[in-house]
């Protein structure tokens, strides 16, 4: 590792540690005490104003963090899956700094700067090596497209922290109806999320490692290294590591087995954090943050989510369509092929299409609105977890 | 159908919901509402007027957002269909698509191929669906801008007070100086950068009315990309085809009637050094070497105007250059980019025929793998005929000798060998690793010399000349849909009653921002801050 490297990777710690203080500085400001002025009329706290400057400070560190990486590489830390979804950690905090900037609501810092954190995580425990590029990423047309993809996911984003937080705050949790069951399996898979990266943190303190030789999708030997154990193993997949478990069952050779093992005790961690913050609260984990959120504005959530869709739609159409195309068109001779990446993207713009016309023309607002938002950052998410890691194609990071 | 006359005086199209001079609504439910529905500013709609014909029925079909929001959720759910498995076309090409299929995924895979889904954006119904999208686009695009843009133009300053009280943002003020407050509040919006408009001491103040074609300029975009995207199929609008070229040759570029040609002079492939201090790590890591560049050093031919007819073509240089990934070559509306190559092809080889016991080597003959002479003669009565050649050398079936392709990937001869002591030729098979005598026992043997290489390169050739219309497409509807989301449309009504002044807002979205013009101009004037009816109609209902 050079010098620079080190440098890089430090700053990129300094922006998740201030990312943690802005999230407490928004958390008090919603949940605190409120003041009240002289005419006696509420004003809030200073505590959103902190939260709002510790973000900004973060984000400057982000923005370091980018830059040094940059100047080591020779290239944009864009291209591979620790350097991507990095990006998309901070483009979604750069998009909640411009909706703060708009609207100042303290209570989308409570919700939005959590799930940065818990994506910047996640790209930790991808190799973070700077690699070098292979001819087909040689393009300055890879980091306008590959940036302006991700601050458009981004702000996107936001309008499901919005949509979190109006369903949270309008939801009747005394029910236990569906409604109460998809949220708290929100909940959970944000939760499963920490569960991944907490057991990804736990074995590879141990340094556990598990090699594997098997045979691959084209019929021929192949090893794969885990770094969790073996609950999946790979396709007639042989232990070379001695003292590792065998695994329960094996995944047909098309699957990547390391990803779905690793899906697998995210899962089960989430599940055994979730249970215990049931029994802890008594309650599901909406219902307990509900109450924080008495004094927040059903409406202007939903304004905040709608705005947030309308601003990030247009970048997303630009940077993972029309760029994308003009990138497509000079690196692989057409500016369509029907990749899986390119169809998910489409999806992803399909969607939000329909979302749009639906509140524009059926009325769809406030809660239909707000389980949209959801599913759209569902599509998100897939698109990066799922079509990168476990769908091959031109795109495939893995 | 008859034209409806407003107590204004104004004529109105027949099915106008509000009066497009004066705002008063027309039709009983209006009169009725609490709120007005402001869709469309109650403009007639075609949709919405004519039911009869069949011709009626597929507009307002096509014309229905419902409709559209269908078709959009379908051409989802469709497209993710067509990622379970891989498409067709990145399948290996040298499989049964039907074996493939079963054979990697199982049943489902099967059923995927029975069910057509393995091609599955090239089917008709997937077409159909991108087809009615297309028309659902245009019709319902051209039902809503024309009666909107006649009613924008036509609208007046001084409203019917049953409009402005049936405005989701209404209020009444108590003033006691009306004109200081009305210019104070008009050089206020002004400073909002709103246009004011004053008639009778009444205002109308507007801002972004420009965003409300945002959706029907996005739309032209997309209904020009998808029909570029439709003439594709017409012939000679689009190429895709391939050319491999050896080093050191030159090859005419399909698609251009014998125009051009490319010369390969040079392709090589360069690898990231690995003891490198940045990239070093990460290439251990994945345990390989990384490519670096695939190269083509390239020069391009125009062939000569000349009168004579199959004559050898005489070429003229056009232009040099290195066809990289990423960097392809571009001339006229053509393209070749770097596809594909291979290293290190057979080009020549070269035997000497030598004296099995005295071990005297008679002669040297090299043959050119891809254009073999008949007979090579090393003088003295000395000679070797190339009775047979099998360039890519296999047993076939029956157990003869036979090629697979005309590629020399491993290529073979029978030579017959002359010599003054066997003038009638003694025969040898040679290949690589194999040396035999046809008949056993000869005198003469053909020996390996020397081999000579090339690399090869594959270059896409392409021409799209929908490409003009994809870009207009694009471009245009990248500039409606950031004057539809970046930009709102708001209006505030000012109008004098006898004390008071009466107040309205309407915004097409983005609410917020005009309850806070609604503020700056409580703080500033006598004027209050107008109601948000919204939830009280909606109680209502
Ligand atoms: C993928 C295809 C489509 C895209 C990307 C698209 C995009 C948009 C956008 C961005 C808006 C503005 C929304 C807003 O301001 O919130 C809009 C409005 C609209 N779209 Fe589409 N649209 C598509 C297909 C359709 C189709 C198939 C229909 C057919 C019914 C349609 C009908 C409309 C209508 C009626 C409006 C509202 C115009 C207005 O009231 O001002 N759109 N569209």
């Amino acid at each position: 590792m050079t010098g620079m490297e080190a440098v890089s990777g430090n700053f990129l710690l300094i922006t998740f540690f201030m990312y943690l203080l802005a999230t407490i500085c928004f958390t008090v400001s919603v949940t605190g005490r409120k003041w009240r002025d002289k005419q006696g009329e509420m004003k809030g706290n200073r505590w959103g104003s902190f939260g709002f400057i510790v973000t900004l400070i973060g984000f400057i560190f982000a923005l370091g963090y980018f830059v040094t990486r940059w100047m080591t590489a020779g290239h944009a830390p864009v291209s591979n899956m620790f350097e991507y979804t990095t990006f998309l950690g901070i483009a979604l905090s750069l998009a909640f700094i411009i909706l703060y900037a708009i609207y100042k609501t303290n209570v989308l810092g409570m919700f939005t700067m959590p799930i940065v954190m818990l994506i910047i995580a996640f790209a930790s425990v991808f190799p973070s090596e700077v690699e070098p590029l292979i001819p087909a990423l040689q393009s300055n047309w890879l980091k306008i497209h590959v940036t302006t993809t991700a601050l458009g996911q981004g702000i996107l984003s936001i309008g499901f922290a919005a949509g979190l937080i109006y369903l949270i705050r309008t939801l009747d949790f005394t029910k236990r109806d569906k409604k109460v069951f998809w949220l708290e399996f929100i909940m959970y898979s944000l939760i499963s999320i920490i569960g991944f990266v907490l057991v990804r943190y736990i074995f590879s303190m141990f340094q556990y490692q598990a090699e594997f030789q098997y045979i691959n999708e084209t019929g021929n030997e192949a090893e794969m290294t885990y770094n969790l154990p073996p609950l999946l193993g790979p396709n007639e997949g042989e232990v070379l590591t001695s003292g590792a478990m065998e695994p329960l069952i094996s995944m047909p050779a098309w699957l990547r087995s390391d990803d779905a093992n690793a899906v697998v005790w995210s899962l089960g961690a989430g599940l055994i954090l979730y249970v215990l913050l049931r029994v802890l609260f008594r309650k599901p984990v909406g219902g307990k943050i509900q109450p924080l959120l008495k004094g927040i504005n059903p409406d202007t959530v939903d304004e905040v989510s709608y705005r947030a869709i309308a601003i990030g739609f247009p970048v997303f159409a630009l940077g993972g369509l029309i760029f994308a195309m003009i990138w497509a068109q000079i690196a692989w001779t057409r500016f369509w092929g029907w990749d899986p990446k390119e169809v998910w993207a489409l999806i992803t713009f399909l969607f939000y299409a329909a979302y749009l016309h639906l509140r524009l023309s059926q009325g769809w607002h406030g809660e239909r609105s707000a389980w949209l938002c959801v599913i759209g950052f569902v599509i998100i998410m897939f698109n990066l977890i799922f079509v990168n890691l476990v769908i091959a194609g031109l795109h495939s990071y893995a | 159908m008859n034209e409806v006359k407003c107590d204004c005086g104004h004529s109105n199209p027949y099915g106008t919901n509000l009066c497009q001079y004066c705002g008063k609504p027309l039709q009983d439910k209006d009169n009725k509402a609490s709120l007005l529905d402001m869709r469309y500013e109650g403009a007639a709609r075609r949709s919405q007027t004519y039911n009869k014909s069949i011709v009626d029925k597929i507009w307002n079909f096509f014309s229905s957002v419902k409709v559209g929001i269908w078709i959009i959720v379908l051409t989802l759910i469709a497209s993710s269909i067509g990622t379970i498995f891989p498409q067709e076309m990145y399948i290996p090409n040298n499989v049964d698509p039907a074996e493939h299929y079963k054979d990697e995924y199982g049943i489902a895979g099967q059923m995927y191929y029975t069910l057509g889904f393995h091609n599955l954006y090239g089917s008709w119904w997937y077409m159909a669906l991108i087809a009615s999208l297309g028309i659902s686009l245009i019709i319902a695009s051209i039902d809503r801008v024309v009666p909107l843009y006649r009613a924008l133009k036509n609208q007046r300053v001084t409203r019917n007070d049953a409009f402005l009280k049936r405005q989701r943002l209404f209020g009444r003020s108590k003033v006691e100086q009306a004109d200081k407050t009305l210019i104070k509040a008009k050089s206020l919006l002004e400073k909002r950068k709103f246009k004011v408009r004053e008639e009778n001491g009444n205002l109308l103040a507007e801002k972004g009315r420009f965003s409300r074609w945002g959706p029907y300029v996005n739309h032209l975009g997309l209904i020009i990309f998808l029909s570029g995207a439709m003439l594709r199929f017409f012939p000679g609008m689009y190429v895709d085809d391939i050319v491999w070229v050896r080093e050191g040759e030159t090859e005419v570029i399909p698609g251009t009637d014998g125009e051009f040609f490319i010369e390969n002079e040079q392709f090589f492939i360069e690898l990231y050094d690995e003891d490198d201090e940045t990239f070093g790590p990460a290439m251990e890591r994945a345990g390989g070497q990384t490519i670096q560049n695939y190269q083509t050093n390239a020069v391009l031919y125009e062939r000569e105007k000349t009168d004579t007819v199959g004559a050898v073509p005489e070429l003229e240089e056009v232009k040099k250059d290195e066809i990289r990934v990423n960097h392809p070559l571009r001339f006229n509306n053509f393209a070749l980019y770097q596809m594909d190559y291979k290293l290190n092809e057979l080009n020549t080889m070269s035997f000497t025929l030598d004296n099995r016991e005295t071990g005297e080597s008679i002669g040297t003959i090299e043959i050119d793998l891809f254009d073999p002479q008949d007979e090579y003669d090393l003088g003295d009565g000395y000679k070797v005929v190339i009775d047979s050649y099998f360039p890519n050398f296999e047993f076939n079936d029956d157990g003869e000798p036979s090629t697979v392709s005309s590629i020399p990937d491993n290529p073979a001869f029978i030579f017959q060998m002359f010599s003054p002591e066997h003038p009638d030729g003694e025969y040898s098979f040679v290949g690589i690793q194999r040396n035999e005598d046809v008949f056993g026992e000869n005198d003469y043997e053909m020996s390996f010399a020397d081999v000579d290489t090339k690399n090869v390169t594959a270059l896409t050739v392409r021409k799209d000349l929908t490409l003009p219309f994809i870009i207009t497409g694009g471009v245009i509807f990248m500039i409606g849909l950031i004057q539809g989301s970046y930009w709102s449309h708001r209006r505030i009504w000012l109008k004098r009653t006898d004390r008071e002044i009466w107040m309205a807002g309407h915004a097409n979205k983005h609410w917020e921002s005009l309850k806070k013009d609604f503020r700056t101009l409580a703080e500033e004037t006598e004027l209050i801050i107008p109601e948000d009816q919204s939830k009280k109609a909606k109680k209502e209902r």
